[in-house]
């Protein structure tokens, strides 16, 4: 591998992603910079699943441009992705673990303890052998996460990773991906939830229908928002 | 009459029925490993490669499900006899030739089931695994190892396919005694005699190994699943 070059800042350019007559993302600008985790917010349908997927090169813009460090086609060495629904692999908890950390390229005598520390830093300690398949909805989501940081990752994409959580369990994902961004993680995830959005703080990319309407930081996008649309999202009403 | 002698033959630990049972076994075992050798990789290899033709190939692969045995057995025949371009080989009419054979007619079975399963799991996985930078190699043996437990079904319909099958083992292996002999065609040897008991204890316990062999694995795959689904 060569020396490790950086994939920040992310720079979206002009950005569209069509699906025959649907946009889905449409001239979409963004850079996303090292520091603070980037909230992407708005409401169902808006495309924060789609720009994540952009974000970590899963699909390709079929207009504009997506650089990392401002390079073009990066391999997702150094991004590593949590999925609203992530596919739990039918092995045990560690043994996802040690797949995750093989294909980061972890050499095998060094995995037992990777797999030691990363099971203690999503608090899975006790269920090392458990058949991942087999964990609760907050469980299967702290091994994503552990999986995900496994990859040692620069950036962490996350696709509203507590969307289907209760609070103890959304609690636990939270402390997990804050402790990440402290440790000098870009995280960027997606959210529809305002709370949320408050107590992770950063900035806040705010998009509708496939379009950004707001960038900035998190405290001004809720308490003072600069559109319309945004306001009335924070409000909590309808924004179609 | 004929149904007491049959199960006096098992009783009694016959040893001629044993030898037959003992090459069957070891004929249809050793195709079903072959079978799965070339089935599995094949089957993952289309579910997951986009190539021209390959439509084709797939419609290819289904209908050779249904190959008739008999024809499959005169084309291997025809390519190990004396004169055929393997005939120097000396496989004619030996245990080998049948395993070939039955190989042939159960990769098709095992290859289909395979490329079925593993594209609906690729469905599953696919972003996932392309999260975790997984090459194409990689993604091939994650899906083959995490579809084992529907991947046994498709062994075990090779497997089906293969202790059952009759016409190509007798045309490739000439059901020799004490060699060539399998229980399916020492059933339709003796039937022909009419050494009815014979025929009937071998046919009782080709049904019975088949039940046998399901059960296991269906035991395996219950117990496997708890542990590691």
């Amino acid at each position: 591998m060569r020396a490790p070059s950086t994939d920040l800042p992310l720079v979206l350019d002009r950005v569209s992603l069509t699906t025959g007559a649907t946009a889905i993302l449409d001239q979409l600008s963004v850079t996303i910079a090292a520091g603070q985790p980037t909230l992407i917010v708005g409401p169902n349908g808006s495309g924060k699943t789609s720009l994540l997927r952009v974000c970590m090169g899963l699909a390709r813009p079929t207009g504009g441009t997506v650089s990392w460090g401002g390079r073009f086609d990066v391999a997702p060495l150094r991004r590593a992705f949590v999925f609203q629904r992530p596919v739990m692999l039918r092995r045990s908890v560690a043994a996802n673990l040690d797949y995750a950390l093989a294909h980061a390229g972890v050499p095998r005598k060094q995995r037992p303890a990777r797999i030691a520390e990363l099971l203690a830093r999503v608090g899975l300690d006790d269920l090392a052998e458990r058949p991942a398949r087999r964990l609760s909805g907050g469980e299967q989501q702290r091994l994503a996460l552990a999986r995900a940081l496994a990859r040692t990752p620069e950036i962490l994409l996350l696709d509203e990773p507590t969307a289907s959580l209760d609070p103890a369990a959304t609690r636990a994902v939270e402390d997990i991906v804050l402790a990440a961004a402290r440790s000098g993680i870009k995280v960027v995830m997606a959210s529809h939830d305002l709370g949320q959005v408050r107590r992770l703080g950063g900035d806040v990319v705010f998009l509708v229908r496939g379009s950004l309407r707001e960038h900035g930081s998190a405290i001004d996008f809720l308490d003072h928002p600069a559109t319309e649309d945004a306001a009335r999202f924070v409000r909590g009403d309808l924004v179609i | 009459m004929d149904e007491a002698s049959a199960w006096q033959l098992i009783a009694t630990g016959d040893p001629t029925l044993f030898a037959i049972v003992r090459l069957s076994l070891a004929v249809s075992l050793a195709a079903v490993v072959l079978g799965a050798v070339i089935g599995l990789p094949l089957g993952a290899a289309l579910a997951l490669l986009r190539f021209r033709g390959r439509a084709l190939l797939l419609v290819a692969l289904n209908a050779m499900m249904g190959l008739p045995p008999v024809v499959v057995g005169l084309a291997t025949y025809l390519l190990l006899s004396r004169t055929g371009p393997l005939g120097n080989l000396g496989l004619l009419f030996t245990p080998t030739a049948m395993v070939i054979v039955q190989t042939v007619l159960i990769v098709p079975i095992i290859g289909a089931l395979t490329r079925q399963t593993i594209e609906d799991l690729a469905q599953e996985y696919r972003d996932e695994l392309a999260a975790l930078a997984v090459g194409p190699i990689g993604r091939m043996t994650t899906l083959l190892w995490d579809a084992r437990f529907s991947l046994l079904t498709a062994l075990l319909a090779g497997f089906g396919r293969a202790a059952a099958e009759v016409g190509a083992v007798m045309i490739v292996g000439g059901n020799i005694e004490g060699f060539t002999r399998t229980m399916t065609t020492a059933v339709a040897l003796e039937t022909s005699k009419g050494d009815l008991p014979l025929a009937l204890g071998l046919g009782l316990i080709l049904i019975a190994i088949v039940v046998a062999i399901n059960a296991a694995a269906w035991a395996v795959r219950a117990v496997a699943e708890r542990q590691a689904a």
